[in-house]
């Protein structure tokens, strides 16, 4: 059994921009400020860094295919940079590949960059995935869209667990107003509105049944974090956050092609979770996660990831969110920064920007939005559609 | 004997009452007043002649097996390919054999019974045991004319063989002339005519009891003897005059269906040949005329294995399984008469590779998946190792055609943000009985129709129009299932 990455890595310096539907700042704008916070933050010298890791998804509304726009915007000095896309999880992949690059010695300072510009398209939404799923699948796939495809997952949870359409939209409405409510008080978010249960239920369908506030925003933005060896942290940091675990779990195909998945959960999420936990020695999720940003492309993923990510009981997600556990105030505050629902998805930033937030709460520095103590933090992506899926799950800690 | 072995209709879901026709456009043209009764059938939006005969020909087929069928025959005047033959498409999509005759027939209304003239005499000839006709069309009328109000969409195919005879061919009289009633040139949308008095009495009147006569002569049938008169003339009026003027029963006119689907081009004759077939005694006696650059007249003889001959949709069954389209815009726009706001998502149009087609032609046209040998389990699109996680066998695998089979949904949705011409997409997740699970649209219906559960079936569909590169592409849609 491999030892896994467990405080073998930390990190010392992150950065975020402002994410928003920003039409005056270009992906070069966004790398730079975001790789300026974190450098700022980790008091190193560029000269120091030896690999980066740059993640973006649709490349042909945003800076182009390769790792090239990274290295010659941020004018790093001709050091290893790898492009990282792995739909949703990019940001997150990114992250794992340049704690990888630390931990195997091959470097002491390796950093991490999600960039993604996605209001350069003219319309709203993702861009169309026409182009990105390969000459067979788009003769047999439908002209899908990510709404769509969670709203499918909607549709079955609800059948599976007896849910009228009122009571199920109802259920994943109260996910939504909880992250507007921590939006609102984050600088940094695209959205900073308070909702009520009641707009979101009354909303325009996107589609069925997910309305306009189930669904996370579209927009730009960049999210950078530099990662070292423990000696290395303890000597340049006083306050480093550990890597606990870092996890990725693609689908076998089985979901679509084989019968056996209930079309109810994300099997990604449940496979990469377990191996987290087993990675960061978490016995217990419910009892030892302080926070969590999860993967809130749509209320119901963030719904069901509850339960896939063994924190409520399967069917009982309706329960804890109602009793309010995942609220700023809550056992376990999910998304304390506003999650992708406030800060839209620009995709190859989101989970660096979802470790920005956890890194930040350790460290506790994250203002108004400060939860109490917390001990470990976990952050979910989700790439692909439920039924065909990429899933990483990264657990971080203030203690080594 | 040679005759008809099984016949099979398709008639689109949608039907538009012609009051709404005129509703719209009788300001333009108030002399159309008269032709605003009843409703017509109207493609859905990704419908077309293709599609319509793959469906004819499934209800044709019901139960048959396709590897027997020898030639294949698809008439049209509406087809979407000049080059690229679209019988092929329909061909590959009913899963006849490759190793067969195929022919598109074309350029003239009547190209449904030269097409099956051609099948029956290549089964009579001995060079073929069982061959399929398909015609189908969907042609346009300009807004504001009277053939909009006549003009309607549908296909019908029959099977043509020596063994099981339902109705057995006796004898056929053609007659061609360049009477240009209607025309419409390569390229164009719409049919240009001539005066329709002209076209009645000049054509109509003249060319059809020619072909009429000539058949009669040849047999030496008495006209009272006929039990259907298949007339494809939108204008019952006309037809009745027609025969009494020959001496047929006024009765054994066939009703036109105009009251219910309208004319439908090449598939019309058939259509109506259907519908008789379906009514038939054995020992009636069916005449069937066509009518376009001349006229053609075929009588059959309707056999003892009429009685055996159910278990398909047919004409009854599609006549009944309707929706009415509560607008005539949605008309014009499913027909792509307007030009409409679709919106930058919609000209993401990833060009097709054909390079790919030809090798997942089976998986894209035919819906062909694979079964693994160890373990049973069918899947979609064909893999090559076995996706049960509990087997996972390496090249086990055997073709499993998934068409003709029933699924029940798994899950849906109806999505407002997708491209369609008809908001939202409908898609969803469905399983087949059997094993087998697949990601599709769903069409012919609205969300209010679906729930969990549900049986749907295949049906093969236009998925997109690339009008940049020419190219209509197909693949298969699951729809609710109709009847029992």
């Amino acid at each position: 059994m491999a030892e896994g990455i467990k405080n073998k890595v930390a990190v010392i310096g992150m950065g975020c921009t402002k994410f928003g539907e920003l039409w005056d700042k270009s992906a070069e704008d966004l790398m730079v400020d975001a790789f300026g916070e974190a450098i700022a933050d980790a008091g190193i010298d560029k000269k120091d860094i030896g690999a980066a890791f740059l993640s973006t998804c649709f490349e042909e509304i945003n800076v182009g295919k390769s790792a090239i726009p990274l290295s010659k915007t941020l004018k790093l000095p001709f050091i290893p940079v790898s492009r990282v896309e792995n739909f949703c999880a990019s940001g997150t992949d990114a992250f794992r590949y340049a704690c990888y690059a630390v931990a195997s010695g091959s470097c002491d300072v390796a950093m991490a960059l999600g960039v993604e510009k996605l209001k350069d398209t003219g319309y709203g939404g993702l861009p169309d995935f026409g182009h990105v799923m390969g000459t067979q699948n788009r003769m047999i796939f439908p002209n899908v869209t990510a709404p769509g495809a969670f709203a499918m997952m909607a549709t079955r949870y609800f059948s599976k667990y007896g849910l009228s359409p009122t009571e199920g939209k109802e259920a994943i409405a109260k996910v939504s107003v909880k992250s507007h409510r921590a939006g609102a008080l984050n600088p940094k978010s695209h959205l900073h509105k308070e909702i009520t249960v009641a707009q979101v239920l009354s909303a325009p369908i996107i589609s069925w049944p997910l309305g306009l506030f189930d669904c996370c925003g579209v927009s730009d933005g960049a999210a950078c974090a530099i990662v070292t060896t423990p000696e290395n942290a303890k000597k340049l940091s006083s306050n480093p956050i550990w890597v606990k675990a870092l996890q990725l779990a693609s689908t076998s195909g089985e979901e679509l092609i084989y019968t056996n998945w209930d079309g109810a959960h994300v099997e990604t999420t449940y496979r990469a979770g377990c191996k987290a936990y087993e990675e960061a020695g978490v016995k217990n999720p419910r009892e030892e996660i302080s926070l969590m940003e999860v993967h809130d492309c749509f209320s119901i993923t963030e719904f069901v990831t509850y339960e896939d990510l063994q924190i409520s009981p399967r069917g009982k997600a309706k329960e804890d969110i109602d009793s309010g556990l995942f609220e700023l105030d809550g056992k376990i505050p999910c998304q304390s920064d506003g999650g992708l629902k406030c800060f839209g998805h620009p995709i190859g930033a989101s989970g660096l920007r979802m470790i920005y937030e956890i890194y930040k709460q350790l460290q506790g520095r994250a203002g108004e939005r400060q939860i109490k103590n917390p001990r470990l933090g976990l952050t979910h992506n989700l790439g692909g559609f439920p039924v065909m899926s990429i899933c990483s799950v990264a657990i971080l800690g203030n203690e080594q | 004997m040679v005759g008809i072995t099984s016949f099979g209709a398709y008639i689109p879901r949608y039907r538009l009452p012609r009051k709404l026709i005129f509703e719209a456009m009788g300001w333009y043209n108030p002399f159309n007043a008269g032709l605003a009764k009843g409703e017509k059938s109207v493609a859905n939006y990704d419908e077309d002649s293709i599609t319509m005969a793959v469906a004819a020909g499934m209800d044709c087929l019901c139960g048959r097996d396709p590897a027997q069928v020898a030639a294949f025959y698809l008439a049209s005047t509406s087809l979407p390919y000049q080059e690229r033959q679209n019988a092929t498409i329909v061909s590959a999509a009913l899963d006849l054999p490759s190793q067969i005759r195929t022919a598109d027939v074309t350029g003239k209304l009547s190209a449904g019974s030269t097409a099956l003239l051609s099948a029956m005499d290549s089964v009579k000839s001995g060079s073929v045991s069982s061959a399929l006709v398909c015609a189908a069309d969907t042609r346009l009328a300009r807004m504001g004319s009277g053939l909009e109000h006549v003009f309607a969409d549908g296909a019908a195919a029959m099977l043509i063989g020596g063994l099981n005879v339902i109705a057995e061919f006796v004898a056929a009289h053609s007659v061609s002339y360049d009477f240009v009633d209607h025309r419409r040139a390569a390229g164009e949308k719409f049919d240009r005519t001539w005066e329709e008095r002209w076209i009645r009495d000049a054509g109509l009147m003249k060319i059809v009891p020619e072909a009429l006569a000539g058949v009669l002569a040849k047999t030496k049938i008495d006209p009272q003897s006929i039990s259907k008169l298949v007339i494809p003339i939108p204008v019952s009026r006309a037809a009745a005059q027609l025969a009494k003027g020959m001496g047929f029963k006024p009765e054994a006119v066939q009703d036109n269906l105009m009251a219910a689907v309208g004319d439908c081009g090449t598939a019309y004759p058939l259509l109506l040949l259907a519908a008789a077939v379906e009514d038939a005694k054995p020992g009636d006696k069916i005449l069937m005329v066509s009518i376009g650059s001349g006229a053609e007249a075929l009588i059959f003889e309707v056999t003892q294995q009429v009685e055996k001959a159910r278990g398909r949709m047919g004409v009854k069954g599609h006549i009944e399984a309707k929706a009415q389209l509560d607008n005539y815009q949605k008309y014009c726009v499913f027909r792509d008469m307007v030009p409409m706001e679709k919106g930058i998502r919609a000209e993401i149009e990833p060009p097709t590779a054909f390079s790919t087609l030809w090798r997942e032609r089976k998986t894209v046209l035919g819906l062909y998946g694979s079964r693994c040998k160890a373990c049973g389990a069918p899947q979609f699109p064909p893999q090559r190792i076995c996706a049960n996680p509990a087997c996972g066998a390496v090249d086990e695998m055997e073709p499993y055609c998934f068409a003709g089979r029933q699924a029940r949904v798994f899950t849906y949705t109806a999505d407002m943000l997708a491209f369609s011409v008809s908001p939202p997409a409908i898609y969803g997740i469905v399983d087949f009985e059997g094993g087998g699970r697949m990601w599709l649209d769903f069409t012919d219906c609205d969300m209010e129709d679906l729930s969990v559960d549900m049986p749907m079936n295949m049906s093969f569909r236009r998925k997109y129009l690339d009008r940049e590169r020419g190219t209509s592409g197909y693949f298969w849609k699951a729809v609710p299932h109709v009847g029992a």
